[in-house]
């Protein structure tokens, strides 16, 4: 419904290039520039409080980090031998300390996030289409599952991280089903499948229930032609149901990647702070600006931006995830394609956990 | 019946089975826990035996001021929330109805905001906050949840107000409304259960925030509940009172689980099919 409206700006297209929406003749030309002008006024006095808002509690302290991340501690003047009250501007020297002094505990934690990223956002993703066939063939009990699924996701973070604490406890559960004594929550391996399976549990289920919209868009016709086509299940997973769910779910990796990437509550607690096995660029950043370093905290800071920049761009410009969800550009692209189906992207709340 | 023909009728079952259950059992556990007895907190039966309530009155226990955090919790994200909903409103009104230049690259950036890594602005505005003398007050902790808050409520809102026929508000305005007129007396009334459901959603993300309340507060009696739980402690120092903890995780969870529950609901039944009608 969205991709009826045409962006101003934007070059117009024929009725018959847009995706199967017939009904909207196109408005007639000073209909639309009047409107244009009237609501612009009123779009600028409705959204400026918003971008007023998102400017001084985001861009504002991305700029000061990023001033920041060029000082370095206060401490004695070595010109004068006084102490300082301002911090000296020291120029690159923090992002150099990364690749140098202060590299190793930088590049581990580093590691640790794209790891834990790259792992958990993987079985989730697996595990949350499973889930979302499995409901989508039960045609009794769904409002019990999907009741069920969503308890891990209403559990907040930190509560989650002390519940697998007490589970992942030396004389706890995990150990009683393992049947093996592993301190989980001591330094080492071990540590990170604690954390990546607390991680899952919780985010998995959601990727499920977001899947399952998607997968309830898909019309049974589609089915019904590969049957009798004699496409077996597995070839209709793969050539009908994974290509058809494909926005909703990329969409939803996109913003679990993106999550993941910033993961602070669960290993802090789990864990613990200053854990190398767990520690990620959050709880490192964070870490240091609690020890009044902030030099260094800002550039850990920046540096965790602008790699959650590049993913998000990758994903967008590399495999097309409609970030916005008003279908405008994917409608563009694939409208000569025909009669192609949309399936609504997910919502991004939703995503978010 | 053959074989095959009776695990086709079963087999999703248990597949419901299997989901339900690894999504509860954990929860389940920390329930089962928080009803045992201290003495007994180690036992790895499926039923407490016997029940106890000993945690949750523990975790009332003055000393713990576990009161006073989730009165914190509840004024952090009270305020959080109204703000952003206030805020979100106006601008995804505008979002979905309106037609205005960089509408689309605005709305990307708002939505880019909400995957920004909190961190990043944790840290110079810790710095700033010790400046001014912030740390340990409410508006340290509102302020940095606005930048995840209102994103998403945006976002959500957005998505409610699109799927709103155009054709209410036309009907209105030809009817003699103003623009105006038309959002406060027709757009407003219909979106309530979105508005309402945004409401749900924006207070639990701020409700849960755990990095923003742990940076920002060094007292005990500013802390918001999960930071409050993570740093319980026992009789001893040794000792982490795993019971009490749980009865708190439960005590936090729970009204959650009930609004979670109650929303899905007015997903599902809510606002398209009550508007298109």
């Amino acid at each position: 419904m969205a991709g009826t409206r045409t962006p101003p700006g934007t070059p117009a297209y024929g009725p018959g290039s847009d995706a199967g929406q017939p009904s909207t003749p196109p408005a007639p030309r000073r209909g639309r520039a009047r409107a244009t002008a009237g609501s612009g006024r009123m779009a600028a006095l409705l959204v400026s409080p918003t971008l007023l808002v998102l400017t001084i509690v985001v861009l504002y302290p991305t700029l000061m980090a990023l001033n920041e991340s060029l000082h370095g501690p206060k401490g004695l003047d070595p010109a004068t031998g006084f102490i300082r009250t301002t911090e000296p501007f020291v120029g690159l020297k923090n992002y150099a300390d990364i690749f140098g002094a202060a590299g190793e505990r930088f590049w581990n934690a580093f590691w640790n996030t794209t790891f834990f990223t790259v792992v958990t956002v993987g079985l989730e993703t697996v595990i949350g289409v499973a889930m979302a066939l499995i409901m989508h063939k039960a045609f009794r009990g769904r409002a019990l599952v999907r009741a069920g699924i969503l308890v891990p996701w209403a559990v907040p973070t930190a509560i989650s991280g002390l519940l697998w604490r007490w589970i992942f406890n030396s004389n706890g559960i995990a150990n009683a089903l393992v049947g093996h004594q592993i301190l989980w929550t001591t330094e080492g391996f071990h540590a990170k499948v604690a954390v990546i399976v607390a991680e899952v549990w919780k985010t998995a289920p959601f990727i499920g229930l977001l899947v399952l919209a998607g997968l309830q868009v898909i019309p049974k016709e589609v089915y019904e032609a590969a049957r009798i086509d004699g496409a077996s299940a597995l070839r209709q997973f793969w050539h009908i149901t994974l290509p058809l769910v494909k926005p909703a779910l990329l969409v939803a990796v996109l913003f679990r990647c993106l999550d993941a990437l910033r993961m602070f509550d669960l290993p802090y607690i789990l864990i613990g702070a200053q854990k190398n096995s767990v520690e990620t660029l959050s709880m490192l950043a964070q870490n240091e600006a609690s020890n009044v370093r902030f030099g260094p905290a800002a550039a850990y800071a920046v540096l965790l931006f602008l790699y959650v920049l590049l993913i998000a761009l990758a994903f967008v410009r590399l495999l097309g995830a409609d970030l916005v969800g008003d279908g405008a550009a994917a409608g563009r692209r694939r409208g000569n394609k025909g009669g192609r189906r949309r399936i609504p992207a997910p919502r991004r709340a939703e995503v978010s956990a | 019946m053959s074989t095959t023909a009776k695990w086709r009728t079963w087999l999703p079952y248990a597949g419901v089975v299997a989901v339900v259950g690894y999504c509860l059992a954990p929860f389940y556990w920390m329930l089962v826990s928080s009803l045992r007895r201290t003495s007994d907190i180690f036992d790895t039966s499926l039923l407490p035996s016997p029940v106890s309530f000993e945690n949750f009155g523990a975790v009332f226990d003055p000393s713990q001021g576990f009161t006073r955090a989730l009165l914190n919790s509840l004024i952090v994200a009270g305020i959080t929330t109204s703000l952003a909903l206030l805020l979100a409103t106006f601008t995804a009104y505008a979002m979905a109805r309106l037609e205005f230049r960089f509408k689309r690259l605005i709305l990307t950036l708002v939505i880019a905001t909400s995957m920004f890594p909190v961190v990043s602005i944790v840290v110079p505005l810790l710095q700033l906050f010790t400046d001014i003398g912030w740390i340990n007050t409410y508006q340290a902790m509102i302020v940095p949840s606005m930048s995840f808050a209102l994103p998403l409520a945006v976002w959500n809102l957005t998505t409610f107000f699109r799927q709103m026929p155009d054709e209410l508000e036309h009907a209105a305005m030809i009817d003699g409304c103003t623009r105006g007129q038309a959002f406060r007396k027709i757009i407003v009334p219909l979106a309530a259960p979105g508005i309402f459901t945004t409401a749900i959603i924006t207070f639990i993300a701020a409700w849960n925030e755990f990095l923003i309340a742990l940076t920002m507060t060094n007292k005990p009696e500013m802390q918001t509940a999960p930071v409050a739980i993570s740093k319980f402690s026992g009789a001893t120092q040794f000792e982490t009172p795993f019971g009490s903890q749980m009865a708190a995780g439960v005590l936090v969870t729970v009204p959650l689980v009930v609004m979670v529950l109650f929303f899905q609901r007015r997903i599902v039944a809510g606002l398209t099919a009550g508007a298109a009608k």
